[in-house]
């Protein structure tokens, strides 16, 4: 019998990311140009990821300097740093263990961190209450998303779990349902109309799950990922009542909340929108939030930094979460960065001018590249761009030719695989397949992150313009 | 009546319920933060309050964390991880030049050269690299590739990784995992969460929490009627019971694994911590090696390390790696496809991990002020474990094994018979009633034996000897020592507790 039958029949059933043979050939292509390899260009970009540091942002270097404070005491003595620096460094030190990043914290999280992160949640929600206790800090907000899947998800329940999902989705949520055994139930997202989300196909996919799967949890994104939609109030509280109605838990995946630029968009929690319906619905729907240090301007994906806020959860269930979370916790710098970025300079605070420059500059940036990457895609027949209204992506279409895809076909590859690892060869830059998100079948899409600086962002158009017309004329 | 009744919400209504949640999440339970702890937080609030005790600070021995109670970090590593937060500081001359040029190396390992970059899920490759040499040297040149090196979000996450792999199959196939009573409840919490049956096998108290081969092939025979043994976890030095297995010990653990052919897993997390004459550690990917080609390339093993323990104790950071050795190549693949899932671990962590394996050098500026940190720390923990065990040996009522190694005690206490019923009343376990007496009355918090498991009809608790770090803090203000103090009060509350359950009608 093969040793693999004796593996975890999730793990085993597992989807290997699209991504690993781009993964495995961007090495492979790193070590070539290393070697002196002559290709058309120096160096690959990867905006495979939404990682706007290995993009080449900038840190933000009020945080940085806090937490290299943090980690050295011996920074506050002397002049290198700005005070209000030393100051939060001195606080945050003094909300540690010991006064030390290096000790545990408790379960949640550090208590002063949660609360300025409820804090943070009151001020964005225009006053909702916010409850410290109701709040886990953990690894990452994937991190956070999994726990709350163990709870729902009983993988010996028989018929087994169910949980919505939006085509597309965020591919590693969509390998944790798997790895967890549950079942994922896919809604698709309108791409025609913006990447809307319709109440009929959220009916229709619910109805599909009749016979295959028990639904207990209904998954949103917002602002999208990879689409780079933002979901409107009205839309939000459609859902929601559609929850309350169908009796499923609501996953809110907000972790691009910071990053809304769209000219008419506006990023309206779910928890908001929830206490604007008001009762019953606003004390009985029940809800996870989850936000992240990873994404927005901050952009510290490496520091796994992520918390999810419980709403109306019954307080027997919140009492087993407890347990769940308690046996890991999270790194405390990120908590030291995720403080920060709930809590930045503001006027009048030395550090303030700095910051503000920095972050003007990333925003201008974004909008920048969102212009361009609109113009320059929408500039091609065989190409087209939903308008970008929010998170780290575009995820355009590609209107493959029947040449193409059959190529690809002979290959083994996905036609969006193909066309990624042949823009990977020729032009050195590392998009990801749309096939590694879901789509409609069919259909092909590229995602890319536009958290770069601009001038990285052109050189990307450039390259992927001329690549794109070269493989179109070649397989016309 | 539905706990939702009681607090006077409605019951209809809730999508997620008690009765409907994953059944396998309910019986995940965590001693070491548990309700003991819990009462400890609030207990401590209610101080910050104004509410008046018998005492005025809660003195927490119920985690191994070295920072909290005092112990200075590691200079040299946090000089490097500040300069890799805020590479401008490479400019400032405060800093010695091999910090400096290990800051160097791990920025250009990450995206961007920052350190807020996701690294590759596996870990960055040149610190695989590193630890992969660290294994070489300490492990007498026994080659390591860093191709099974995977860096985890502390050990605890590599631990139960390798568990989520090994865990499949129904009913009386159900993968069973070997673990020793006492154990870490990180492994039992791991292993109700993914419905894998649990397999005690004992140490022996008597015998300084050895363990033997005979009790194995007991538990092992016994099981295999209920389920299919395939996993045997071992910790060493031992968590909570301190003892640093010999090395006849270990050969016979590997025979049995290979006789059985079950995959060991080797938790080393405090394989610097060894503080008792005559007692070494001994590594079991070496010795493995060392007992020739017939095991070392048939026995499938992980073993796993973290930044949290040893002199470091940087628990904070949640650093930590597995290595794993003669895992089938397919089975490998499925691993690597796994830990994709987490994105990547924190990369300060990655980052303190390089230095940990990859510490100054001789000929380096920073050696000697290293090594006299290393040394200092080390020694301070031999003597808190020493002054430990001495200090409960003194209390009537309570016996203490010798520390041998890592960061806590676990003495065994004679409760009297009364006490043991009115706990039963209370529906409490024995030793989880005497603890929260003693934090209710003393402001200790420790963690009761129960938590960890222990032959049916003994108590115990586990103190962590680290604090005995914090308790030298008073000793200058209070004009007593530790030892005055466990002494005076455990040892008053202990006799109190005694007497009251041996007169009490």
């Amino acid at each position: 019998m093969s040793v693999l039958q004796e593996i975890s029949s999730d793990v085993r059933n597992m989807k290997q990311m699209e991504n690993f043979v781009l993964f495995r050939r961007t090495n492979e292509i790193k070590e070539e140009l290393r070697r002196g390899v002559r290709k058309s260009y120096r160096e690959v970009i990867d905006v495979s990821w939404g990682d706007p540091h290995r993009a080449g942002v900038k840190p933000l270097s009020f945080v940085r300097q806090v937490l290299a404070a943090c980690l050295y005491s011996e920074l506050m003595d002397g002049d290198k740093l700005m005070v209000d620096v030393k100051q939060r460094a001195q606080r945050l030190l003094g909300t540690c263990a010991g006064g030390s990043v290096g000790s545990y914290c408790a379960t949640a999280g550090i208590p002063q961190t949660l609360q300025s992160v409820s804090q943070y949640i009151m001020r964005r929600d225009g006053g909702v209450p916010c409850h410290p206790e109701n709040i886990y800090i953990s690894p990452g907000s994937q991190w956070a998303l999994t726990n709350i899947l163990k709870v729902l998800v009983n993988s010996e329940a028989s018929p087994r779990t169910g949980v919505l999902i939006p085509v597309p989705c965020h591919s590693t949520t969509i390998i944790s349902l798997t790895t967890l055994g549950a079942v994922a139930v896919p809604y698709y997202l309108r791409e025609e109309r913006g990447w809307a989300l319709e109440m009929e196909e959220l009916q229709r996919a619910l109805d599909s799950a009749k016979g295959v799967c028990n639904p207990v949890a209904l998954y949103m994104i917002n602002p999208g990922n990879p689409a780079g939609y933002v979901q409107s109030r009205k839309s939000i509280q459609e859902v929601i009542r559609f929850a309350a109605e169908k009796k499923l838990f609501l996953l809110a995946d907000e972790v691009f909340q910071d990053c809304v630029y769209g000219k008419e968009s506006e990023f309206v929690s779910y928890k908001r929108a929830l206490a604007e319906i008001g009762a019953p619905l606003s004390d009985s729907v029940e809800l996870a939030s989850f936000h992240t240090a990873s994404k927005g301007l901050m952009g510290e994906c490496g520091l796994r930094t992520g918390y999810v806020e419980l709403v109306n959860l019954d307080p027997a269930v919140m009492k087993h979460i407890n347990n769940l979370f308690s046996t890991n916790s999270c790194p405390i710098l990120g908590q030291i960065a995720l403080d920060v970025m709930v809590n930045p300079p503001q006027p009048g605070d030395p550090s303030y001018p700095l910051y503000l420059k920095e972050t003007q500059h990333i925003r201008a940036s974004l909008a920048q590249n969102v212009r361009r990457v609109e113009e320059v895609i929408n500039s091609f027949p065989d190409f087209s761009c939903q308008p970008l209204e929010g998170g780290a992506f575009a995820f355009p279409r590609l209107f493959l030719p029947p040449k193409a895809i059959e190529r690809a076909k002979e290959a083994g590859l996905q036609p969006d695989t193909f066309y990624c690892l042949r823009l990977l060869e020729e032009a050195g830059v590392l998009f990801s397949p749309g096939t590694e998100y879901g789509q409609k079948e069919g259909t092909y899409h590229i995602r890319f992150c536009i958290m770069t600086p601009s001038d990285t962002m052109e050189e990307i158009l450039r390259r992927l313009s001329a690549f794109h017309e070269q493989f179109m004329k070649e397989f016309s | 009546m539905s706990q939702q009744a009681v607090n006077g919400v409605p019951c209809r209504g809730k999508v997620l319920t008690v009765e409907n949640m994953n059944p396998n999440v309910k019986r995940v339970e965590y001693a070491v933060r548990g309700p003991i702890v819990q009462r400890a937080v609030q207990i401590e609030k209610e101080l910050r309050e104004g509410v008046k005790k018998p005492f005025t600070e809660v003195i927490k021995a119920n985690i191994g964390d070295a920072q909290a109670m005092g112990q200075r970090p590691i200079t040299f590593f946090r000089q490097v991880l500040a300069l890799c937060s805020y590479p401008e500081l490479l400019e400032d001359n405060k800093f010695p030049e091999d910090a400096k040029q290990r800051a160097r190396r791990i920025l250009d390992a990450c995206g961007g050269h920052s350190i807020g970059a996701y690294s590759a899920s596996q870990g960055i490759e040149c610190i695989r690299q590193d630890v992969a040499c660290y294994i070489e040297r300490r492990d007498g040149g026994i080659p390591s590739n860093p191709d099974n090196i995977y860096l985890s979000t502390g050990a605890s996450d590599a631990i139960v990784t390798i568990l989520k792999l090994l865990v499949c199959g129904e009913g009386r196939d159900r993968t069973g995992v070997m673990i020793s009573i006492p154990q870490y409840p990180l492994y039992s919490a791991a292993l109700a969460d993914l419905a894998a049956v649990q397999i005690n096998y004992y140490l022996d108290e008597d015998n300084c929490w050895s363990l033997n081969v005979a009790e194995l092939k007991r538990a092992l025979n016994e099981a295999k009627q209920h389920c299919k043994p395939r996993v045997l976890c071992i910790i060493n030095p031992g968590n909570p019971t301190g003892q640093v297995q010999s090395r006849q010990c270990i050969e016979d653990v590997i025979r049995f694994a290979k006789e059985e052919h079950l995959f060991l897993m080797a938790d080393e997390v405090y394989q610097d911590n060894v503080y008792a004459e005559g007692c070494k550690f001994h590594s079991f990917k070496k010795v493995l090696f060392e007992m020739g080609p017939e095991y070392s390339s048939t026995v499938e093993m992980a073993s796993f390390h973290s930044t949290s323990k040893c002199y470091m104790g940087e628990c904070g950071f949640r650093g930590g790696y597995m290595e794993v050795i003669n895992m089938d190549p397919e089975v490998k693949a499925q691993l690597t496809k796994l830990v994709s899932v987490r994105l990547c671990p924190p990369v300060p962590g990655q980052a303190l991990l390089d230095l940990v394996v990859n510490p100054p050098q001789p000929d380096e500026p920073s050696y000697t002020s290293f090594m006299k940190e290393r040394t200092a720390v080390l020694a301070a923990l031999a003597e808190k474990a020493r002054l430990t065990e001495e200090i409960f040996n003194t209390v009537p009522g309570i016996t203490c094994n010798p520390v041998q190694g890592a960061m806590y005690t676990f003495p065994r206490i004679t409760l009297p018979p009364k006490a043991i019923d009115k706990a039963k009343a209370e529906g409490k376990v024995p030793d989880m009633f005497y603890c929260m007496k003693l934090l209710e009355e003393e402001g200790i918090c420790l963690v009761p034996g129960s938590g960890f498991g222990q032959k049916d009809g003994t108590f115990h608790f586990r103190f962590a000897s680290l604090v005995m770090l914090i308790l030298q803090k008073y000793s200058h203000s209070l004009n007593f020592s530790p030892f005055c103090l466990i002494t005076t009060n455990f040892s008053a509350f202990h006799g109190f507790f005694f007497l009251f359950f041996c007169f009490t009608s």
